[in-house]
C-alpha cells in the first residue's frame, strides 16, 4: 500500500498549477518533429564515435528515413540531404538510461502526478507505456543531457519511493525521448518484468504511526519466505497457464490477464528485471532464477561485487544504481560504489548505468565519468550508457551504436558526452532533428531578459 | 536509497529516522591523524588560488597550519615535510554552506514552528562517518543546520571537518553563529500529512510570515525591556528587577543586533521577497537564502538586500515549489550581482561539490573562476569566515584539497584533504589500510560469532541442569550466561573503535 500523501485540497491546487503550466506543455509538444522536416541529413567533418569500431576522424554520417543510412570516412553526401557541419564536433550514439520513471512521474511530492508504482504486490500485467505522458517536462530536460531513449520502469523507486513498491511491479517499456504521441515514443512496449526482490527487514518505518518498528529476525524471515513462496507460486501458475495455452483453445481455460502477462517470462522471452542491492538478496534472486529457469537482469546491485563470479558465470547483466551514492555500510570503503564498476568490468560482468530517477537522469553521464575516475576504462563507461543497455534489453539491433541500418538516435557534442561541461549541439531521435529547448531554458531566457526593477 | 536521502530536504525528519533505522552498528571516532608538521611544502602543483588566478608548477609553504608562502618556486626550508603534487591540482578546501552531517539524531525539533532555543552545536556527533566521506570529497568546512520543519528553526554552527577530533574541536573558531529559518512547503508541512496527527500551525505561507513576524515582535519587545533595564542600571538606578530571561527570544535578539546570521531555507520568489520585507521591517539582514531555487526570478531584489544565495546545482521537480528550479539559477543570480554558493544539503552530494559547481559553466556560461568561487570564497564570505579560508593566500588557514585532475571535471579524484595544514584525508593511505581493516573486521565478526555460540551452549547446559534439578526447585534466571555474552559484546564494540581508528 502506498503512503497517502496528497489531500483533496492539494489535488485541487495542483489542478490550478497544471492550468498555469498549460502554455508550457503546449510549447513542449511543438518541439517534436515537424511535418516539413527534411528527408535526409548529412553530418560532415565530425569525429564519429560509432562504438562499433575505431573512431572516425573527419567522418560523415547520413541519416535517412529515421535510420542511419551510412557512416564512415568516405561517404558521399546525398543531394537532398540537409548538411550539418560538424567541424570541431563529435558524434556519438544517443545515451540510453535503462531505469527511469520517465513520463510516469512529474512532481515527486504530488501524488496526482505520480503513476510510477501501482498498489498491491503482484501486478505483472501493468505496462509502463500505458501511463507515459508525452508532455512531461522531464523529457526535453533529459534530452539536453544527450539521452535519446530510456526505459520507463514501474515500481523502480525514484523520488516518490517511500513505502513498499510491490513484488512484481509490472512491465518496463523502452521509449524514445520524443514524440507527438505515446505511440510515436514507443521503442518497445515490454522489455522486462520488474521484480522488487523481497528483503528480510527487521527494521522498518511505519508511515501510519510515523515511527520506527523492529521485528525479530524469525518474523522478518517468515515474511520474506512468504513473499518468495508467493512469487514462486505466481511463476508456477504462469507455467501451467502457458501449458494450457499451448494445448487448447481459449474455451479450455479461463483467461487470467496477470498469468498471461507472465507467460513470456516463463517461456524465457521476457527477462525479469530484479531490483536487489544486498548480496543476500542478490544471491537468493539468482538462485531463484536458476531454479525456475528464468532470464534475469539485476537492477541496483550495490553489492554485486560480492557475487561477481556468480553473475559472470550465468551472464547476468546488471543495471547499476548511480555511483554517486554513499556506501551501504558505515565500514565500507568511502568509494565503494564509485569503484564497483571497475571491479565488475575487470571480472567480466556486463553492466549498464541507470539513473533510477527522472530529475537526476541528466546525471547519467556524470555518473559514468565518475566510475572512470575510479578505474573503469573510458570505452566501457561510454558503452555502459549506450550499447550495453541496448544489448541487455535486446534492443542492440536498433540502438546503441552508429551503424548503418540502425535507428538514428544520434548526438553531436562539443566534447566528451560524459563530462559535466560538455554540451549537446544537435540531437536526432528516429532521424529527426529534435529540439534542445525546454522549460528550464525558457525560464532562463525569460528571467535573463527581465528588466532591472 | 539515494533518492530517499536526497529527498531529505523535503522530509528530512523522515529521512533521518529512516537512516537511523537502517544503521546497524554504531560509529566510532578515528584516532586523531598524525600531528601536523610545523612546516609543510606542497610542490609542483597547478594551484587554483581562487583569489589571484592559477599558478602552474607552483608551491605552497605551510607553517603552523597557515599558508606562509604561495608562488612559482619556493625553496624548501630545512626540516620541511614535502608533498610532491606533480601533475596534480590544489584548490582551497570546499566549503559547504548547507550541511546536516555530524548531527546526532533528528535535525528537526518539529514540535513547534519557532524553535530558536535549540542549538545544533549541542548535538554534534564527531563519530559520524559522513564527516570522513565528505572530507574524502574535499570538504573542509560545513555550515551545519537544522532541518526545515520550522519557520524559525534552531541555532546553527559552522564546523571544520576535523575527523578524529572531539565534538568540542569541530566548531570553526570565531565563526558567527547562525539560525535556520524556513519558508514554504516544509514549515507549512505540505508534504507531511500523518494519519491521526493534527495539523500544526502554520499551514500556509501567510501563516509562515505571521509566525516570523510575531516572533520578532516579541523579540523586539523583549529587547527593549532589556535595553531599558540596562540603561537604567547603568544610569545608577538600584534594585531593578531584570526582565525574565527567554531562551527562545535571546537568539532572535542576537539577529536584531546583527550578531547571529539568518540562513533561510526558501524556494519560491514570493516567499523570498516576503522574508526580505519582514527583515527590513525589523531591521535585520538575511545573511543567506538557502536553496532559493526561484532566486533567479528576483535576483535584483536579492542583490539589493545584500543577502547571499546558496543553491543546488540541478535538483528539481521533487515538489511543486521545486518545479521552476533551473540549473541556470546560480549563473543568473551571479550575473545580477548576488553572492552565490552551491551547497549540498546531503552528505553524498557534498562529496562532489566541485562537479556541481562546474555545472554552472555548462548551464549559464559562468567562467571557471566564477564556478570555483561558488564552493570556496563565496560560501566563506556568506559565513563570514573569508579572512580565514576560501582562497589560497598567505596568512590563511591551510585548508586545501589536492586532486589528480582538474577539479571542474567529473574525472577528478581527491588525493588529499588538509585542514590547518594537517592531512585529514589521504586516498593512498586509505586504500593501503583497507586490507588490514577488512582482516580486523573479519576477526571481530568471528569473535562475535563465537560469543554467540558460547551463549547458546551456556543456555543449553543451563537448561540441562535445570531439567536435572528436582521439579519443586524454582529455575534460576540464567544470569551468568547472559552477563558474559553481554560482556563479550562490549569488548567487541570497544575493539571496533580501534578498527575504525585505522581510518
Amino acid at each position: 500500500m502506498r503512503y497517502p500523501r496528497a489531500t483533496t485540497m492539494f489535488r485541487n491546487w495542483l489542478f490550478f498549477v497544471m492550468a498555469l503550466a498549460l502554455p508550457w506543455i503546449v510549447r513542449a509538444q511543438q518541439s517534436t518533429p515537424k511535418a516539413d522536416a527534411p528527408k535526409a541529413y548529412a553530418l560532415v567533418h565530425a569525429k564519429i564515435f560509432t562504438l562499433a569500431g575505431a573512431p572516425i576522424e573527419n567522418g560523415t554520417l547520413i541519416i535517412r528515413d529515421g535510420k542511419i543510412a551510412a557512416v564512415g570516412g568516405q561517404v558521399e553526401v546525398p543531394q537532398d540531404a540537409q548538411v550539418i557541419n560538424g567541424e570541431g564536433l563529435q558524434i556519438y550514439p544517443g545515451l540510453f538510461d535503462p531505469i527511469t520513471q520517465m513520463g510516469l512521474r512529474e512532481i515527486g511530492a504530488v501524488n496526482s502526478t505520480v503513476d510510477s508504482t501501482e498498489t498491491g504486490n503482484y501486478n505483472p500485467d501493468v505496462v509502463a507505456l500505458t501511463a507515459v505522458s508525452p508532455s512531461s517536462e522531464h523529457i526535453p530536460v533529459t534530452r539536453v543531457a544527450g539521452i535519446t531513449e530510456v526505459l520507463a520502469v514501474p515500481a523502480s523507486g525514484g523520488m516518490d519511493s517511500f513505502g513498499p513498491s510491490g513484488v512484481i511491479g509490472g512491465q518496463a517499456s523502452a521509449i524514445y525521448l520524443s514524440g507527438w504521441t505515446v505511440d510515436d515514443m514507443q521503442l518497445k512496449r515490454s522489455v522486462a518484468m520488474v521484480v522488487n526482490w523481497p528483503e528480510i527487514q527487521t527494521k522498518t518505518f511505519d508511515f501510519a504511526t510515523f515511527s520506527r518498528k523492529e521485528k525479530p529476525y524469525p518474523e522478518a524471515k517468515q515474511e520474506y519466505d512468504k513473499q518468495v513462496t508467493e512469487l514462486t507460486d505466481w511463476i508456477e501458475r504462469a507455467r501451467h497457464y502457458a501449458q494450457a495455452m499451448g494445448h487448447g483453445g481459449p474455451a479450455d481455460f479461463a483467461r487470467d490477464l496477470k498469468l498471461e502477462a507472465l507467460v513470456p517470462v516463463v517461456r524465457g522471452q521476457l527477462p525479469l528485471l530484479i531490483v536487489a542491492d544486498r548480496s543476500r538478496e542478490i544471491r537468493n534472486a539468482i538462485e531463484f532464477c536458476d531454479k525456475q529457469n528464468l532470464k534475469m537482469i539485476l537492477a541496483g546491485g550495490s553489492e554485486a561485487y560480492k557475487l561477481k563470479d556468480m553473475l559472470r558465470s550465468r551472464s547476468i547483466p546488471v543495471i547499476l544504481r548511480p555511483v554517486l551514492t554513499l556506501p551501504l555500510d558505515e565500514d565500507d570503503p568511502y568509494d565503494r560504489l564509485l569503484s564497483q564498476p571497475a571491479e565488475l568490468s575487470a571480472a567480466g560482468v556486463k553492466f549498464a548505468f541507470g539513473s533510477f530517477d527522472n530529475s537526476f537522469a541528466r546525471r547519467l553521464g556524470q555518473n559514468a565519468a565518475n566510475a572512470v575516475a575510479y578505474g573503469l576504462p573510458y570505452d566501457e563507461a561510454l558503452k555502459a550508457v549506450t550499447l550495453y543497455p541496448a544489448q541487455i534489453f535486446g534492443l542492440a539491433d536498433q540502438v546503441g551504436t552508429l551503424e548503418s541500418g540502425k535507428i538514428a538516435n544520434v548526438i553531436v557534442t562539443n566534447g566528451d558526452p560524459l563530462e559535466i561541461t560538455s554540451e549537446v549541439r544537435y540531437l536526432f531521435i528516429r532521424g529527426q532533428l529534435t529540439s534542445l529547448d525546454n522549460r528550464q531554458k525558457r525560464l532562463f531566457e525569460k528571467y535573463s531578459a527581465r528588466p532591472k526593477p | 536509497m539515494k533518492a530517499a536521502v536526497r529527498y531529505s530536504c523535503l522530509v528530512v525528519f523522515t529521512a533521518v529516522l529512516a537512516l537511523n533505522m537502517v544503521m546497524v552498528s554504531r560509529t566510532f571516532a578515528a584516532d586523531p591523524p598524525d600531528a601536523a608538521p610545523t612546516v609543510l611544502l606542497i610542490q609542483n602543483a597547478t594551484i587554483l588560488t581562487v583569489s589571484h588566478g592559477t599558478i602552474e608548477h607552483g608551491s605552497i609553504l605551510i607553517r603552523d597550519g597557515k599558508i606562509a608562502e604561495v608562488g612559482q618556486s619556493i625553496a624548501k626550508p630545512q626540516g620541511a615535510e614535502v608533498i610532491d603534487a606533480n601533475g596534480q591540482f590544489v584548490m582551497p578546501g570546499i566549503i559547504d554552506c548547507h550541511s546536516h552531517i555530524a548531527v546526532d539524531g533528528s535535525v528537526n525539533e518539529g514540535s513547534v514552528s519557532v524553535s530558536s532555543m535549540v542549538n545544533i552545536a549541542d548535538v554534534l556527533n564527531p563519530d559520524d562517518i559522513d564527516i570522513y566521506r565528505d572530507l574524502a570529497g574535499g570538504v573542509t568546512v560545513a555550515n551545519v543546520l537544522h532541518g526545515s520543519a520550522n519557520s524559525i528553526g534552531g541555532q546553527t554552527v559552522v564546523i571544520k571537518l576535523r575527523w578524529g577530533a572531539p565534538a568540542s574541536r569541530l566548531p570553526f573558531e570565531g565563526a558567527v553563529p547562525g539560525i535556520k529559518f524556513a519558508l514554504g512547503e516544509n514549515p507549512k508541512r505540505s508534504n507531511f500529512s500523518v494519519r491521526g496527527q493534527e495539523k500544526r500551525y502554520p499551514s500556509t505561507r501567510m501563516g509562515v510570515e505571521e509566525t516570523i513576524r510575531a516572533a520578532f515582535t516579541e523579540a523586539r519587545d523583549y529587547k527593549s525591556r532589556w535595553d531599558d533595564y540596562n540603561k537604567r542600571t547603568s544610569a545608577g538606578e538600584k534594585n531593578l528587577i531584570p526582565p525574565r530571561r527567554d531562551l527562545r527570544l535571546d537568539p532572535l535578539v542576537e539577529v536584531l543586533e546583527g550578531k547571529r546570521y539568518v540562513h533561510a531555507h526558501c524556494y519560491r520568489e514570493d516567499e523570498i521577497l516576503m522574508l526580505l520585507r519582514v527583515a527590513k521591517e525589523f531591521g535585520f539582514k538575511v545573511r543567506t537564502l538557502q536553496h532559493v531555487l526561484e532566486g533567479y526570478k528576483v535576483a535584483d531584489e536579492i542583490a539589493a538586500s545584500g543577502a547571499g544565495a546558496s543553491t543546488f546545482s540541478d535538483w528539481w521537480a521533487y515538489k511543486v515549489e521545486a518545479y521552476d528550479a533551473i540549473p541556470y539559477n546560480a549563473a543568473i543570480m551571479t550575473r545580477r550581482g548576488v553572492l552565490v554558493s552551491i551547497n549540498s544539503d546531503d552528505a553524498e552530494e557534498a562529496t562532489h561539490l566541485n562537479q556541481e559547481a562546474a555545472k554552472s559553466i555548462r548551464y549559464g556560461g559562468l567562467s571557471r573562476e566564477e564556478a570555483l568561487k561558488m564552493v570556496t570564497i563565496n560560501p566563506a564570505m556568506q559565513l563570514g569566515i573569508d579572512k580565514r579560508v576560501g582562497s589560497i593566500d598567505v596568512g590563511k588557514d591551510a585548508d586545501l584539497v589536492i586532486y589528480n585532475h582538474d577539479p571542474l571535471s567529473a574525472y577528478a579524484v581527491v588525493q588529499k584533504t588538509l585542514i590547518d595544514g594537517r592531512v585529514y584525508f589521504d586516498r593512498a593511505r586509505d586504500i593501503a589500510e583497507r586490507a588490514d581493516r577488512e582482516k580486523e573486521k573479519k576477526a571481530l565478526i568471528e569473535k562475535e560469532k563465537k560469543a554467540a555460540e558460547k551463549k547458546t551452549e551456556d543456555k543449553k547446559s543451563e537448561d540441562k541442569k535445570q531439567n536435572e534439578k528436582k521439579p519443586d526447585e524454582k529455575p534460576k534466571p540464567p544470569q551468568g550466561s547472559v552477563g558474559s555474552a553481554t560482556g563479550e559484546t562490549n569488548v567487541v564494540r570497544a575493539e571496533c573503535a580501534g578498527a575504525r581508528g585505522a581510518l
